[in-house]
């Protein structure tokens, strides 16, 4: 494997820690109004992500700047092309943390019910978005000779894109949903479950339509033919065993099938990418691809270094996170309640 | 409207909106882990209320911090393609260390401080706040890397039209940020021990909880007397390495249009940029030469003579930042903070003397608490300003940087945008503050030692 195809390997583990991160917390954020009767509820909804969400984030962060080092053309037609879809996102992040964080420092239902919104909007909102830029991503863009993306906001709104982006908010909701079943006070949990038995409907019947579509809208699957391969079946098997697992009350392991269908999801965009970066939707000979959008082989052997020295360290202190907050949020740890 | 324009407003308000949140952050979460430490040490609760009192006022903070720095990260992409092609060899290199190295031990430590506290043995939670306050700093190391890179580029070469890594080290140990990195973060610590030092006085002043608040007080004056003394010299070895490294920025911090020699230090000037001359000028001879080399005999360049070589060097075009903005903001800062060095010593005698709690001097300590977020402020747009009309000195234009294919309405948009929230967002957290900060009086307001009950999880 050449140094290229490492670093793009490794900004997709970035992507899909985010989405498997984020994901769940977006759903918690979607979901709370659903599944939370009263203030100590919406207040334990929240705690759930309370200790893990900034960190979630962060591998977003983190899969910029790796871009920007790694691939800075990927980097600078990306993010000037998707520019007021990366607005809305940013904006939508802004409202969904200050709701987090500052909705238990001010009294009054007028304030609490404003930062619910901001969490709600602000977990529904970047979870679509994302569905739609990675799905505009995997399709192909107008990107000209010179590498300029020349569409505008409307350009990645296409049916297909935007049917990505309801995929996404169904998976993300029914990945949040296992997630509350797995942490939430029991009352909150059991409600969560009964949400996933329910979502898990719809979220197959748009996930099939997006797979149909994506035969004729996307190369993804031109390579197999027919049978889409392996890793997309995978995915497929971890989707349908999460509705099997809930029922069955395998708690943890629900949760963990659907966190493997979007990281197999997302494997399966990256890969039938490769090598290409960016399609143009123009001519295929302007497109990105990991060769003329990377940086020089001493910046990513650079970064390599600091990739397998710091990627280890981070794993192990997010997951000591996860092990010290493994316990269920109950009644009795809400202050006041 | 032009969009470059557009744009660079954009930059300059998300920017400076975000260094608000920053310096409060790297300082204040290094003076909550002393203070629990003490507490850890001592097992005196005072310690520990305090550290609960100044840890609700810096987790507000940290929050804005974190909502306006994701906005900063995607900004290089959204706004300034062309430059992201052009640097991404090295800028990006520190950029995504940073991420990395910093903003994943500042969040998960966060979140295992705020909700780790009933959970956890004393020493892990008083280890958790320790890796938030290193975070911070390493975090700050890193994108002033970033930064120093664009005052003064090193280890790279042109190929293509593009700067190409050629010499990491030289990157990593670049003088700039050898200068740059202490100053900042020096000024950091003076930020966050005057804001304890302000809402202590405050405190004092109502009576209210005298024996924590005095002890507050008492170790802000220590971190700020010794923290602004040394951003005083870190800021004279940063005008040295300019005067070598950027002297048109330092001709336009001293509006000093003709060479001199030796130069003299100037404490006021009515500037007229149209016509490249100050009228009206108050010097103090040899003084620049002093600060710039360290001696009485040194000659310093002026604007005029440094433009005529620019143009020789890179062709016809206007080499001049905008040098009234940047003569008076640095005047801002140095003044500010020879007040700060005052301040702190003024303090000091009165401490020695059991007399902290002079009237005069805890209302001064209150209004002091507002300047350090102008003296920062005004120390960037020296920087920043100072370095026009190039953004990496010397080899690439603002203008060149620009996203081509983003329009003026689409910036418009997002300008509009971002201010209408952060405006939103400023009231919110200055009212959150305030609440969080007051002295309460009446004991019937819930948690009494420190005025609201436990808001630590959400
Ligand atoms: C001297 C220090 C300094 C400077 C010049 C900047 N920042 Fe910053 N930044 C910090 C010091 C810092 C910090 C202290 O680490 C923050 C502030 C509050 C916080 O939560 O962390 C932070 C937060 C923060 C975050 C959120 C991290 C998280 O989610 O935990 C991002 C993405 C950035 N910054 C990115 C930037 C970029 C791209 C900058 C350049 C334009 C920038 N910052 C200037
Ligand atoms: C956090 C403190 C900072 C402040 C307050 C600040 C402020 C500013 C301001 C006011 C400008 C506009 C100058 C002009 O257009 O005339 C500017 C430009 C710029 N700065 Fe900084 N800056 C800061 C830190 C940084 C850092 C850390 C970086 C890079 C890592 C950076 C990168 C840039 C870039 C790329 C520009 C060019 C865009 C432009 O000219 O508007 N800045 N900054
Ligand atoms: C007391 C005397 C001070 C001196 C002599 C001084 C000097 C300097 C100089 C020379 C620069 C760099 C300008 C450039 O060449 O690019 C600078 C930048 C800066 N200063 Fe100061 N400064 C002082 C006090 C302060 C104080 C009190 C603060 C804030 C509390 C502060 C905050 C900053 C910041 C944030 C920057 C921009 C970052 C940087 O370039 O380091 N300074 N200062």
């Amino acid at each position: 494997m050449d140094i290229q195809t490492i670093w793009y390997a490794l900004i997709a583990v970035l992507f899909i820690g985010y989405f498997v991160l984020e994901g769940f917390d977006f759903g918690v954020g979607m979901l709370m109004p659903l599944v939370a009767k009263d203030d100590t509820e919406r207040r334990i909804v929240i705690n759930t992500v309370g200790p893990f969400w900034d960190a979630n984030e962060v591998w977003i962060i983190t899969a910029g700047g790796a871009m920007f080092a790694a691939f800075p053309d990927w980097y600078a037609t990306l993010f000037s092309g998707f520019y007021l879809a990366l607005f809305l996102i940013l904006v939508a992040l802004i409202l969904r943390a200050v709701g987090f964080e500052f909705r238990g420092k001010l009294d009054g239902l007028r304030w609490r019910r404003t930062a619910d919104t901001a969490i709600v909007v602000g977990s529904t909102l970047p979870a679509f978005l994302w569905g739609v830029a990675l799905t505009n991503l995997v399709r192909g863009v107008p990107i000209g000779a010179d590498m300029q993306f020349q569409g505008n906001l409307l350009t990645l709104l296409s049916p297909f894109a935007l049917l990505g982006g309801v995929v996404s908010i169904a998976v993300f909701a029914l990945h949040g949903a296992l997630f509350l079943n797995l942490r939430a006070d029991e009352a909150v949990a059991a409600r969560a479950r009964r949400l996933a038995s329910l979502l898990w409907w719809p979220t197959a019947a748009v996930l099939v339509a997006f797979f149909l579509f994506s035969y004729g809208q996307t190369d993804l699957f031109d390579r197999s033919g027919l049978v889409p391969g392996t890793l997309p079946v995978l995915a497929m098997i971890a989707f349908v065993a999460s509705a099997v697992l809930v029922r069955l009350r395998w708690d943890a392991w629900a949760f963990a099938t659907t966190a493997l269908t979007i990281a197999l999801a997302t494997v399966v965009a990256f890969e039938g990418l490769y090598p290409t970066v960016m399609p143009s939707s123009l001519d295929p000979a302007y497109a990105l691809t990991v060769y003329n959008a990377s940086s020089s082989p001493l910046t990513l052997h650079v970064m390599l270094v600091v990739a397998i020295v710091f990627v280890p360290i981070v794993l192990a202190y997010q997951a000591y996170s996860y092990w010290v907050f493994r316990r269920r949020v109950t009644r009795r740890d809400i202050p006041g309640a | 409207m032009d969009p470059l324009l557009l744009a660079r407003w954009q930059f300059g308000v998300t920017t400076a909106y975000h260094y608000i949140f920053v310096p409060l952050t790297i300082g204040l979460a290094l003076i909550v882990a002393i203070m629990q430490s003490i507490h850890f040490r001592t097992k005196n609760d005072m310690y520990d209320r305090m550290a609960r009192f100044w840890g609700k006022l810096f987790v507000i903070n940290f929050a804005l911090g974190v909502v306006t720095g994701i906005v900063q990260e995607f900004q290089f992409g959204m706004n300034w393609s062309e430059y992201s092609r052009f640097v991404g060899d090295i800028f990006g290199i520190p950029l995504a260390i940073e991420a990395l190295m910093a903003f994943f031990l500042e969040s998960t430590f966060l979140g295992i401080w705020l909700f780790g506290r009933d959970r956890l043995p004393r020493a892990v939670h008083l280890l958790s706040i320790w890796m938030v306050a290193l975070g911070s700093a390493v975090s700050a190391i890193w994108i002033l890397m970033a930064n120093s890179w664009m005052q003064q580029p090193v280890g790279y070469t042109l190929v293509d039209g593009r700067a190409r890594l050629s010499d990491p080290v030289a990157v990593f140990l670049n003088e700039r940020l050898l200068v740059e990195a202490p100053h900042t973060i020096l000024a950091a610590l003076t930020t966050a021990g005057l804001f304890v030092l302000g809402i202590s006085a405050w405190h004092l002043l109502r009576h209210h909880q005298r024996e924590m608040f005095l002890r507050s007080a008492q170790i802000a004056i220590v971190i700020v007397a010794v923290t602004s003394l040394l951003t005083a010299t870190t800021g004279h070895s940063q005008a040295q390495h300019t005067a070598r490294t950027q002297p048109m920025k330092l001709a336009a911090m001293e509006a000093l249009w003709d060479s001199e020699q030796p130069a003299s230090f100037s404490l006021f000037a009515s500037i007229d940029q149209a016509d490249g001359k100050s009228t009206r000028e108050i010097k103090l001879p040899y003084l620049l030469s002093v600060l710039a080399y360290n001696n009485t005999t040194s000659e310093v360049e002026g604007i005029h003579q440094l433009e005529a070589a620019d143009v020789a060097k890179y062709g016809p075009g206007d080499y001049v930042p905008p040098v009234a903005v940047v003569y008076w903001s640095f005047r801002a800062m140095v003044g500010l903070g020879m007040l700060f060095i005052l301040l702190a010593l003024v303090g000091l005698l009165l401490w020695w003397r059991g007399r902290l709690e002079r009237r005069w001097f805890l209302r001064a300590a209150m209004v002091a608490l507002f300047l350090p977020y102008l003296a920062n402020f005004a120390g960037w747009i020296t920087t920043e300003m100072g370095r026009q009309p190039w953004v990496v000195q010397g080899l690439l234009r603002t203008s060149s940087a620009v996203s081509p294919n983003v329009g003026a309405t689409e910036v418009a948009i997002t300008l509009a945008g971002f201010t209408l929230i952060y405006g939103v967002l400023a009231v919110l957290d200055f009212y959150l503050l305030y609440r969080f900060a007051r002295p309460v009086t009446a004991p019937s307001q819930g948690d009494q030692d420190t005025g609201l009950g436990d808001v630590f999880a959400y």
